[in-house]
């Protein structure tokens, strides 16, 4: 994974925000000084290389239904069969291991908020371990990514 | 920096419904937006809509706040940020807006939220994500966090992830689940 300047400048630009516009990539060769194909061919390899995850719409998921924070003390030599557990319950989308006595940490999401707390509910009693809930109570920097210091990474 | 805090408190239109056809934009863009020079067109082949509809619902629901961006989301582990560590503060309740807004506003800070504590067996009430290459660089930066606390804050850890056990970056499911990106 080689990236040049113009690869971190286009990563720097557009990892928060994307011109929602009828020609984005035409409106990002502007900036970043290429043509149209140059970005589009860009974007490609950096996806296919993962680099960048994707390129795309982020929507704003308490809008499109319900998701919540939830973690869980699983003792060591269960953590395996919880997590699986945990990632085949319905609307898991993240999974975690961390350390600490909390050891799982993952989000649940729903369409709606009475279906997060049947499925939470659900969870927690084929667990039948507690589970502390941790939605959301306030806001500061969400999901905006954060500066990229190219000069410190390996 | 972006401040919002429960739905029904955001400026956006909190009455905004999905259509059918928005749904259906969703799910055709979770993967990705098509890499054309005109993905609206694309998509609107895909869909069998008109491509001036398809960007005009996009634009509808960045308006609503549906939409928060597009974006090229970079994959920070990829990147070479392989420690990433969920820094947890105990913050007095009358600081933690204040201290969330001045957290969240570090470069190096790429979420932060204030969530409820569960005394006895959770104390914090302050998440801060932040990324390193290394633990010593995580640890510096929580130590920047930490002085920038002062008086306010009376606790704190950093929970490392040792392992990435699911994430997908779906973002809505047919069925009409979201998902999201904490």
């Amino acid at each position: 994974m080689r990236l040049d300047s113009t690869d971190k400048q286009l990563i720097n630009l557009y990892q928060r925000d994307l011109p929602v516009c009828e020609r984005p990539y035409l409106e990002m060769s502007r900036q970043l000084g290429i043509s149209e194909g140059e970005v589009i061919d860009r974007l490609q390899v950096l996806q296919s290389d993962q680099v960048v995850s994707r390129v795309g719409p982020v929507f704003e998921h308490r809008r499109a239904g319900a998701s919540l924070l939830a973690a869980i003390a699983a003792p060591e030599e269960q953590m395996d069969l919880v997590a699986a557990r945990i990632n085949r319950a319905p609307g898991v989308n993240h999974n975690y291991a961390r350390e600490h006595t909390y050891n799982l940490w993952f989000v649940m999401t729903a369409p709606d908020e009475d279906t997060l707390d049947e499925r939470l509910d659900e969870l927690e009693h084929q667990l039948r371990l507690p589970m502390l809930r941790l939605p959301m109570i306030e806001g500061y920097h969400i999901d905006l990514g954060f500066d990229i210091d190219w000069e410190a990474l390996p | 920096m972006s401040v919002s805090t429960f739905p029904s408190e955001q400026d956006a239109a909190p009455d905004y419904r999905l259509s059918a056809r928005d749904r259906q934009l969703i799910v055709a863009t979770q993967a990705g937006l098509p890499l054309s020079s005109d993905p609206w067109a694309t998509l609107g082949r895909q869909l069998n809509m008109p491509a001036g509809e398809v960007l005009a619902r996009f634009r509808r629901m960045q308006e609503a706040g549906v939409l928060r961006r597009l974006a090229a989301v970079p994959d920070h582990y990829r990147l070479g940020y392989r420690f990433n560590g969920m820094t947890v503060w105990d913050i007095s309740d009358q600081a933690v807006s204040e201290m969330g807004r001045q957290v969240g506003a570090q470069p190096f800070v790429s979420h932060c939220y204030r969530r409820p504590r569960h005394l006895p067996w959770w104390t914090y009430n302050l998440f801060a994500m932040v990324h390193g290459t290394s633990r010593q660089e995580v640890e510096s930066k929580a130590g920047q966090i930490r002085e920038l606390l002062g008086e306010t804050c009376s606790g704190h850890t950093i929970l490392y992830s040792s392992a990435i056990l699911k994430k997908t970056g779906l973002r809505l499911k047919k069925q009409g689940d979201p998902s999201c990106s904490e």
